[in-house]
């Protein structure tokens, strides 16, 4: 099949980009989305143009590295599918085809189809963590864990931090991925010691990343390759005004001392 | 950008309202008030079909309560304002969370009422000053003939005036867009949600939002068709 693509292309951050219009001759249909690209791609090589710059790693749907609007939709739109497993056999001969980068302030467009999501590892580092004992490795199955509960993490969990919601948000906002991180360790007794706190420093590092504000539309449910569902939203919600209502004034020190 | 964010000095209430968890919370809260409001309104309002004296009585009884009646008054109030200033904040922070529109952008499964919040709130915001001006005060071109106390018949002779009627019926609509992602959302943002009840929120929300906007348009066309005079 033949298609003609219109892609973003900016050749770096403080440069504005704008959308070119490419012939795509010739596509298989087995070929996965970012496949089609890389035979674009060498077209362009071979005529001495810049390739599309675009972020891949795993190209089997685990790592998070892909993504790019496909015809105004995250990830193309197929449901639990991003672009890397997306496959050419869901385009038609003759389609014109959209391809854009996320757009958020908090995900400022580094060059062509590649942003930086850097803001979402710094919401991370802001309160995903626990606090384990080193030394030995404990026993296995020492700490029990409520079935229902583990399997609620382990959805969270599932999130690859692509940044699809926030691309697919009307808002921009980053409810779903910060609602699946704080979800994720909040169904987990390895999580509890942090849980308060992990909520209003994840919830306050979203906000300094200037990510907008959610009102439960619910695109980046629809559009979130790991299918996690925007209850985590509701989650971080709870969380967020059970720390706030708790939040004490810091203490003097107490104890032998 | 920093982790500066995470130390600040400011009151603690400050400090909630400060992240965007806590304008939604807020919005959430006046949200439900106002929402109550709606109801109680239009439970009022309904009289008209028991004749033309009910309604009057209504509004005498109401005036009656006194002091009740402004501190209810008051309550509204600060609850708008509380509401339209977190929807006003949140409003800019969207416009700056993402200043660089996507060429295309499609939406998929969210409804046209959940994109439109920020549309549908402003557009009641107009209507109630405009509602105030034509009922509650009865400012003259606004209103053909106000008569200070003859609820009934302000409300018939206000609602005959063709583009009147067509206003309340359009701002009617957005009010039913409003309450039909507003109602359910508001569980949402304070916590509450569940793969088993949630659905069934959504369904009341909407049957709530359509029974509210339903039952206030009712009252417009039931003037405008002369049944009720
Ligand atoms: C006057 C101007 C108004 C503006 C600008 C406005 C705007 C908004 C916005 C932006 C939201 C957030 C949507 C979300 O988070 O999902 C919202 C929520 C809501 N609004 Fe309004 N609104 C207005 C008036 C009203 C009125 C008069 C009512 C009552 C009938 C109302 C009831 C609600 C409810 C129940 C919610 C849900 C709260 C939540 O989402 O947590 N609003 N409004
Ligand atoms: S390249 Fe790893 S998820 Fe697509």
């Amino acid at each position: 099949m033949n298609l003609t693509l219109h892609v973003w292309r900016q050749k770096d951050v403080a440069t504005p980009g704008k959308m070119v219009r490419y012939d795509a001759p010739n596509v298989n249909e087995h070929m996965s989305f970012l496949e089609m690209l890389d035979v674009v791609n060498e077209g362009l090589i071979l005529r001495g143009e810049e390739p599309i710059a675009f972020e891949h790693d795993c190209r089997e749907g685990i790592c998070g590295s892909c993504g790019f609007m496909i015809n105004g939709i995250a990830h193309g739109g197929f449901k639990n599918t991003t672009v890397c497993q997306l496959h050419m056999r869901h385009f038609a001969d003759g389609d014109e085809v959209y391809i854009e980068p996320w757009r958020a302030t908090a995900f400022p467009v580094m060059k062509d189809l590649i942003v930086d999501r850097s803001a979402f590892d710094r919401i991370i580092a802001s309160g995903g963590y626990v606090s384990v004992s080193t030394g030995s490795a404990p026993d296995g199955n020492a700490l029990p864990i409520r079935k229902q509960d583990s399997d609620l993490a382990m959805d969270a969990a599932a999130c690859i931090g692509c940044g699809a919601c926030v691309a697919s948000c009307p808002n921009a906002a980053a409810a779903l991925f910060t609602g699946a991180k704080i979800s994720h360790l909040a169904h987990l007794p390895q999580g509890q010691p942090e849980r308060k706190e992990r909520s209003l420093r994840m919830v306050r590092q979203m906000n300094a990343e200037l990510f907008g504000n959610c009102t439960n539309i619910g695109e980046c449910e629809a559009t979130c390759p790991k299918g996690i569902p925007i209850e985590v939203i509701a989650s971080m919600n709870g969380d967020f005004l059970a720390a706030s209502w708790q939040e004490r004034p810091p203490v003097e020190i107490a104890g032998a001392g | 950008m920093a982790t500066a964010a995470l130390d600040s000095k400011l009151h603690r209430t400050l400090r909630f309202y400060e992240a965007t968890n806590g304008k939604k919370t807020v919005m959430a809260l006046t949200g439900a008030a106002l929402w109550g409001f709606v109801i109680i309104h239009l439970l009022g309002n309904l009289q008209v079909f028991l004749g033309p004296g009910k309604l009057d009585q209504y509004g005498e009884a109401l005036r009656a309560t006194g002091a009740l009646l402004w501190v209810a008054r008051g309550g509204l109030l600060v609850c708008a304002a509380l509401h339209i200033t977190a929807a006003l904040q949140l409003m800019a922070l969207k416009a700056k969370a993402r200043p660089q529109p996507y060429v295309k952008k499609v939406p998929t499964t969210s409804s046209y009422a959940s994109r439109t919040m920020y549309l549908s709130g402003p557009v009641i915001l107009a209507f109630i000053i405009y509602h105030l001006m034509h009922f509650t005060f009865g400012v003259p071109g606004i209103h053909p003939d106000f008569v200070e106390g003859a609820v009934h018949a302000n409300l018939v002779k206000g609602l005959s005036q063709p583009l009147a009627a067509v206003l309340y019926l359009a701002t009617m609509s957005m009010l039913l867009f409003h309450l039909y992602h507003g109602i359910w959302s508001m569980f949402q943002t304070i916590g509450l949600s569940h793969p088993r009840y949630t659905p069934l929120v959504k369904k009341a929300a909407a049957g709530i939002a359509i029974a509210l906007a339903g039952g206030n348009i009712a009252i417009v066309v039931s003037v405008l068709l002369g049944i009720v005079k």
